[in-house]
């Protein structure tokens, strides 16, 4: 379908296409098989330019939107969805310093990460902290011109490789939430550490960690925005980063599509290719029809997050909500087109299967999404009075 | 500043050549077209001798108007320049009129210090216009490097690929290297290079840039012409033998005498 994409649109989605279907692919059953962190894809999503998307010029970036990053993100997740996690994680560790960092804070991680020489990685969840992010219990007590850091990040992409952690920790106990801020914190700072490797379910190229927080000082130009505000930080940074993972979602799926019909056309059962028949052709006719109903949402939230709206939490909510559902019923579809051979780990689809139950998690659950687009219709209806 | 020049040639994808069946040459007509695969390791190793010592990469290529769209790709890698060398004259060009016309477009460039090609084209696949080439800008080349490596004094030491492992041979430079898939593995396009690729102004070389007569380009300018096409006839079965060299070299012999007699 055309999506009226523009000449540089078009570009960009074919260069990361070209990098998912000649770098990714053919190295993706090892990476999962191995747990192997892809360094070696990092270095050329770097030579290609593409670490940069959503940096501003000004610090080495390419300075484009969201439906870019998206197209970016959809393109890589045909490839493999645990590299382009990696990928996509460090954005998030970088959005809260592109939507409140200080020029001088920017200057300071943000040309690394558009270079592609570091990562970073966004530090939010807790072992209590998980959908509900306002019970997090890690500090940071104002020592003089420092902070100091206590309290341990569970689960966090990119943990022990990134450079930069955004870390989100009480400035003010007695405030709760209004009492959280957002900090950056270096790989090389005295007093942080990480947590073994998780054995996870799929995306298995892509690294989970705990980061350990002892101690741990840093400069309190390290704060970004201002005391109090990491609540509403991280909120816009998971706004802004939800498309992102509907994008991942909707290239995972469209993949599976892709293996289940080929596979399709080429298996003959009753004398026939199976796509011959309706029972599967019903299936990807729901799969393609579903595919595109979410790529057409997650565009348009982010063309409409690209207008630069004052808040845009529910649609951001719905386009995650959304495809990564869907993005988990193909993926268990095209499974089933295949039948036993989509569940061998020989055939693509069933590290796909295990790949898409993440999307459905990660950046807030999905009933968390419907949590979010229930609290605003409230509201919109509410003032409709 | 070093000045390199990459030459590279714009092929047919699909495997299934189609020829002219009168003039016998490569039918383009109707069939997507690539940068032939030894081309773009040739142009990596440019872009790295670049990365590592300085200086410019220049692409260069001769074909018809759509071979532009080569050089467009090649530039999204991060060349420098490009220029294309296309007129009706250069048609039906043999290796040595090919050679010719990309030796009087680096001469208009000013001259090369290093020029890099592939080994072969995979649609001609007669690997001769880099060695014409360096023959008649009268420098030394090497053929199948797998490997570079640059000596204090500024002279290239280059691995060149053989049937049976490898030799090494030095050069000074000016030279001209075409070089083996085992020499790198290219680097992936730069979005940033791409869009820049995009607005170049890439120059078109005629038959009078170049001072160049028709009788010395094309299909009047070529000393082969190709008078039959077929598929080379199948081979017998491969024998592999194995045991002391003595031994195989006598049961060769015997095998040799056996149907030389035969033959008679």
């Amino acid at each position: 379908m055309d999506y009226l994409l523009t000449e540089e649109q078009q570009m960009l989605q074919d260069l990361a296409r070209q990098i998912a279907h000649e770098r990714i692919k053919p190295i993706r059953a090892q990476l999962d098989e191995e747990e192997i962190f892809p360094w070696d894809v990092l270095a050329d999503l770097a030579q290609a330019d593409l670490c940069g998307t959503v940096i501003p010029e000004a610090y080495g970036g390419l300075e484009l939107g969201c439906l870019e990053n998206c197209l970016v993100l959809e393109a890589l997740a045909e490839g493999c969805v645990g590299v382009a996690t990696t990928y996509a994680a460090s954005f998030l560790g970088a959005y809260p310093l592109l939507l409140y960092g200080t020029d001088a804070q920017k200057h300071r991680y943000l040309p690394p990460l558009a270079r592609g020489e570091a990562l970073a990685a966004f530090a939010l969840t807790e072992p209590q902290a998980g959908s509900d992010a306002g019970a997090i219990q890690a500090t940071a007590v104002k020592d003089g011109d420092f902070y100091v850091l206590n309290g341990a990040k569970q689960w966090i992409t990119n943990a022990g490789e990134a450079e930069f952690y955004t870390v989100i920790a009480l400035t003010d106990r007695s405030k709760g939430v209004r009492g959280a801020s957002a900090l950056m914190v270096e790989k090389n700072d005295p007093g942080i550490s990480f947590g073994k490797k998780e054995k996870k379910m799929g995306i298995r190229a892509s690294v989970t960690r705990e980061v350990i927080l002892e101690d741990c000082r840093i400069p309190a130009d390290r704060l970004l925005g201002k005391p109090g505000l990491g609540f509403i930080i991280t909120m816009k940074t998971l706004d802004l980063a939800r498309p992102g993972a509907g994008a991942l979602a909707v290239g995972l799926a469209q993949s599976a599509m892709d293996e289940a019909a080929a596979f399709a056309k080429e298996r003959h059962q009753f004398g026939a290719p199976i796509f011959s028949f309706q029972a599967v052709q019903h299936l990807l006719a729901n799969m393609a029809t579903q595919i595109e109903a979410a790529r057409a949402l997650v565009y348009a939230v982010a063309r409409h997050i690209d207008s630069k709206p004052k808040d845009y939490s529910k649609q951001g909510a719905m386009a995650k909500l959304f495809a990564t559902d869907m993005a988990m019923q193909v993926t268990v579809d095209a499974v089933q087109v295949m039948g036993g051979h989509g569940y061998m780990r020989e055939y693509p689809v069933e590290k796909m299967m295990r790949d898409a139950k993440i999307l459905q998690i990660f950046e807030g659950t999905n009933q968390i999404m419907r949590n979010i687009i229930g609290l605003a219709l409230n509201k919109e209806y509410s003032k409709k009075k | 500043m070093l000045r390199i020049v990459v030459c590279i040639k714009q092929v047919p994808e699909t495997q299934e050549v189609r020829l002219d069946p009168v003039t016998h040459t490569l039918k383009r007509e109707g069939i997507a077209a690539i940068i032939n695969p030894f081309d773009l390791y040739a142009l990596e190793e440019g872009l790295r001798v670049k990365d590592a010592h300085g200086g410019t990469v220049t692409l260069l290529t001769m074909g018809p108007p759509q071979a532009e769209a080569a050089l467009r790709e090649a530039l999204g890698f991060g060349a420098d320049a490009a220029v294309l060398l296309s007129d009706q004259a250069f048609a039906g060009a043999d290796t040595w009129a090919t050679a010719l016309t990309l030796a009087r477009a680096i001469k208009k460039l000013g001259g090369a210090d290093l020029i890099f090609c592939g080994k072969q084209a995979i649609d001609g696949d007669t690997a001769q216009v880099g060695p014409m080439l360096a023959t008649i800008l009268t420098m030394p080349y090497v053929a199948w490097a797998r490997k570079l490596t640059w000596s204090e004094d500024g002279n290239l030491t280059v691995e060149r690929l053989l049937d049976h492992g490898y030799d090494a041979v030095e050069t000074s430079l000016p030279a001209l290297v075409t070089v083996v898939k085992e020499i790198n593995d290219p680097r992936v396009p730069s979005f940033k290079a791409k869009l820049k690729a995009k607005k170049e102004a890439i120059p078109v070389w005629g038959l009078a840039d170049l001072n160049l007569s028709a009788r010395e380009v094309g299909l009047s300018g070529s000393f082969t012409q190709v008078v039959k096409v077929f598929p080379p006839p199948a081979r017998g079965t491969p024998e592999i033998w194995t045991g002391a060299p003595e031994e195989l070299a006598a049961r060769l012999w015997r095998r040799l005498k056996e149907q030389s007699q035969a033959q008679l």
